[in-house]
């Protein structure tokens, strides 16, 4: 069965339909990515599955649980977190901060704990350095831990804003263009960093991405979006070939 | 006998030993890692070179066989080269930043049969020049991360397995490591150690357990340690500065390593740490100190009037403190203000607070660092050595540092200067020779001196001078002598100059390529308002040219001859580069390699007619790939010089 199954999903915004009957499935422990034109639907598809936006139709399973209505907070707890495109960081605070602040639903303690900082507001606290420490390691930030996020490099906030996603231990995580903006060597550095959150980590990628080498280098799977319309699906091979993708891309001769 | 003279005795697994025994629980080695620094003691760090000896056992290493170490300096790498000490095996150190093919031929030349890799980095490297090096029997890995494919193949290895393997060992026949230590002499070869090779391919230099502790031994006898003391391990432990204190000094003192979590932070972990002691090479200081004034530059203006006021009075205090006078009592009044009010909280933001002593070696430093570094009260002294004698043989001692030498002899080092002025010595640290090098070490050690290569002389004081190395010093169309290096850190002293190539030999007068420094001239190029792009644009400036013409204008209104005068200069277009073979791993020029490079600015340099030349620049990426950029190069003379 497939882990988040997307079934006929509409999104339209008055008369402007920016998703209209879409199908997809994402398999589980893979990476799949959806491309497509400026406009074509996908930060909607990303932002209907992570419950920013509800589908106006169609309905959004994942294993087997219905989340088409749920909130942004409810997708997140079930395991599904979500690396933004534009940065949506505290700029005032530190990395470490940050990464720490985005785990605030694991710590559960009382208020009365927490004034004292003892016994299990320390301990919760202390294992959730502990499994940020984890992150930063894995995404090779100890350079930048107590810097504040506002003077970093816009590569390193895109790596620490992946991070952060990392932090809430998801089955999925949504990538939203990833690489963009970004000089080859540090598209290399997150493509890395892309598998081994797969392969390392075994969780569910699904990248949006405009860099078309990437994705057909890294992907397992990719749908084609292009006016909010489903154009293609299949494995990079499959989609080198078909001829509306490449219509889609390159246009009419 | 005295303790020391019992150490002397010992080969460094039987002085860990000795150490276990005297102070089981005081930390030995300490890392950051997952944010948090993980103690070692003594008995820990003998229980994993106990584990890690037994599993290399086990996997075919064997007395007299050759492991490789690859990698950033974490604790694991001390396991494995004092465990294969503890078999009679020997380690050799290589540069992390070497290229696979580089990796092959010191493999090859060693005889290596297992090399130690940190990362996925080393691992790739070694693998890729597999088919060139049947000798190399596994490959030990330690941290196991993007390696899941190679896992299949038993040619790789993780250190936990070699950890679990000596257990197994141990748990079968726990007389075993004991006796193997036992067995080892003082006098036996337990590294080789890659001299950097400004000429040619590196040379492996035998040296045994007595060489390295005997230096850490003579060197805690002019500054003493205690064990309580601290060092950052941040040196690349393939250059004998970094084996010479975690082989030497550390075993001789029971000082604490402490091993940064990565390079990157290497700088701030030594902020938290704060050592007590230090060592590194010139570039090191010369970065710190342009970082210093970047940084007074940019402060208040309080800061700005009380560091301008005390810097005077602080230069003033360090010419009596390098002599070992004392001051007068004013001037000492003023300079214990000067240090609480504004150069305590200046080295704690580097982390010098606690450090009694930083060392400088490798190459020679401008004086005036010295002194500067002298003012804001760092106790900045000069070592003199070679990897041959364990890097350390001459140092200046407390109060008395003389800029222009590098100071005295070590307890049991002689020293020589033979008829053709060059420096001989002779110590308990000098190597037996070179790996499979007969003629090489015959030449080193002809007479039983080790030769080192370098021109000097011995001053009134008793202290050594070092002119310049032997092959290196250049002599005028008129045969008059003088040294390249003594003028290039003159230059150097300007916080605006990163780099300088000398040029004469055999010419009618001096003249240079200069590297300016792109921090540095880059924010006085922003705070004029004057907009670059590169650092090829920047070399460029006009505005930059005139600030350099200054700078060289002032050095040689200081300059001792009349034909020590730089005439004409260029401001080359990149920066001289380790990946580019310009620089040696050190970071000394590789002289006869940049001339032929750039042989074009060269006969430029020498042909006054020239202004500007059209050149055609090639770089090479870290990578290997190589570009190359049209650009057009100034060529400027300088006023007042012959």
């Amino acid at each position: 069965m497939a882990h988040l199954d997307i079934s006929d999903v509409t999104l339209s915004f008055g008369g402007l339909k920016a998703l209209s009957n879409v199908d997809m499935k994402i398999e589980p422990g893979l990476i799949t990515s959806i491309i497509g034109p400026n406009g074509a639907g996908k930060t909607s598809m990303l932002n209907c599955i992570s419950g920013f936006y509800h589908p106006t139709s169609g309905d959004i399973y994942y294993k087997g649980k219905k989340l088409t209505h749920a909130s942004p907070h409810q997708v997140s707890n079930m395991g599904i977190s979500r690396a933004f495109q534009n940065l949506e960081l505290f700029s005032g605070l530190s990395v470490l901060d940050n990464l720490l602040l985005a785990r605030h639903q694991n710590l559960k303690y009382s208020f009365l704990h927490a004034v004292f900082f003892y016994g299990k507001a320390s301990r919760i606290e202390a294992e959730n350095r502990a499994y940020v420490e984890g992150i930063i390691d894995f995404m090779e930030l100890e350079p930048y831990r107590k810097n504040l996020v506002g003077n970093l490099s816009y590569g390193v906030q895109k790596k620490v804003e992946v991070a952060r996603a990392l932090t809430l231990a998801p089955d999925i995580l949504l990538l939203d263009e990833p690489m963009a903006g970004m000089n080859q060597e540090e598209k290399e550095d997150i493509v890395r960093f892309v598998m081994d959150i797969q392969k390392e980590r075994g969780i569910t990628v699904v990248l949006v991405e405009h860099d078309l080498g990437v994705v057909m280098d890294i992907s397992d799977k990719i749908y084609v979006l292009d006016f909010g319309e489903l154009i293609g699906s299949g494995t990079p091979e499959e989609i080198a070939q078909d001829p509306k993708v490449i219509e889609a891309y390159i246009g009419e001769d | 006998m005295n303790t020391n003279d019992k150490l002397l005795e010992y080969s460094i697994p039987q002085l860990l030993r000795w150490r276990v025994k005297t102070t089981p629980k005081s930390p030995a080695l300490r890392e950051k890692d997952f944010g948090i620094w993980n103690t070692y003691s003594w008995e820990d760090y003998y229980a994993y070179v106990r584990k890690t000896a037994l599993g290399l056992k086990a996997i075919g290493l064997a007395k007299g066989d050759v492991i490789a170490i690859i990698s950033d300096n974490i604790p694991e790498l001390l396991f494995t080269a004092i465990g294969a000490h503890s078999l009679g095996a020997i380690s050799a150190g290589i540069y992390q930043t070497s290229m696979p093919a580089e990796i092959a031929q010191i493999l090859q030349y060693l005889k290596v049969s297992a090399v130690f890799c940190d990362n996925q980095e080393q691992v790739d490297k070694v693998r890729d020049v597999r088919d060139q090096i049947p000798n190399v029997k596994k490959v030990i890995f330690e941290d196991p991360r993007g390696m899941r494919t190679y896992m299949s193949d038993d040619w790789f290895i993780d250190i936990k397995t070699i950890y679990e393997m000596g257990e197994k060992e141990h748990t079968r026949n726990p007389a075993l490591f004991e006796s193997l230590v036992d067995e080892g002499k003082p006098d036996d070869v337990c590294h080789l150690c890659l001299t950097s090779g400004t000429t040619g391919l590196p040379k492996g230099t035998l040296l045994t357990h007595k060489n390295y502790i005997n230096m850490g031994v003579q060197l805690i006898q002019v500054d003493p340690l205690e064990p309580t003391d601290e060092y950052v391990s941040f040196l690349p432990f393939a250059w004998i500065g970094e084996q010479m204190n975690s082989f030497g000094v550390a075993m001789a003192s029971g000082i604490t390593l402490n091993f940064p979590e990565s390079v990157e932070t290497a700088m701030s972990d030594l902020k938290e740490i704060g050592p007590h002691f230090m060592f590194g090479a010139p570039r090191i200081y010369e970065t710190i100190r342009s970082q210093i004034w970047l940084k007074i530059d940019q402060s208040y203006w309080l800061n700005k009037v009380f560091y301008n006021y005390f810097i005077k009075v602080g230069l003033k205090a360090a010419q009596y403190r390098m002599t070992g006078k004392s001051m007068p009592f004013g001037l000492s009044i003023k300079a214990w203000l000067g240090k609480q009010l504004i150069f305590r909280p200046l080295v704690n933001q580097i982390g010098f607070l606690r450090l009694r002593r930083a060392y400088t070696g490798g190459a020679a430093l401008g004086p005036e660092l010295f002194t500067f570094y002298q003012a804001i009260g760092v106790n900045l002294k000069q070592i003199y050595g070679q990897t041959e004698i364990v890097g350390i043989a001459y140092m200046h001692r407390d109060g008395d540092v003389r800029p222009e030498t590098v100071g005295k002899p070590l307890p049991g080092t002689t020293c020589k200067i033979s008829e053709d002025g060059e420096i001989l010595s002779r110590s308990d640290s000098v190597t037996p020779g070179y790996y499979d090098l007969p003629e090489k070490s015959e030449e080193l050690l002809e007479g039983g001196w080790l030769h080192s290569g370098d021109a000097g002389f011995i001053d009134e004081n008793g202290h050594l001078v070092v002119i310049d190395r032997l092959s290196d010093v250049m002599h005028n169309s008129r045969d008059e002598m003088f040294s390249p290096m003594f003028l290039e850190n003159a230059l150097k002293f300007s916080p605006y100059i990163k780099e300088a190539v000398i040029y004469g030999n055999k010419e009618d007068f001096v003249s240079c390529l200069i590297n300016i420094d792109p921090i540095v001239v880059g924010k006085w190029a922003e705070d004029r308002g004057i907009s670059f792009s590169t650092y090829m644009d920047l070399s460029g400036r006009p505005e930059v040219a005139e600030l350099i013409m200054e700078q060289v204008i002032d050095v040689n209104s200081r300059a001792e001859k009349e034909h020590f005068k730089i005439k004409r200069f260029a401001l080359l277009y990149k920066l001289l580069d380790v990946d580019d073979g310009e620089l040696t791993k050190t970071g000394k020029i590789r002289r006869k390699f940049v001339k032929e490079r750039y042989q074009n600015l060269y006969e430029a340099l020498y042909d006054e007619s020239v202004d500007k030349k059209e050149v055609e620049a090639s770089f090479q990426y870290q990578d290997g790939q190589s570009a190359k950029v049209k650009t057009s190069i100034q060529f400027y003379t300088v006023k007042g010089a012959k």
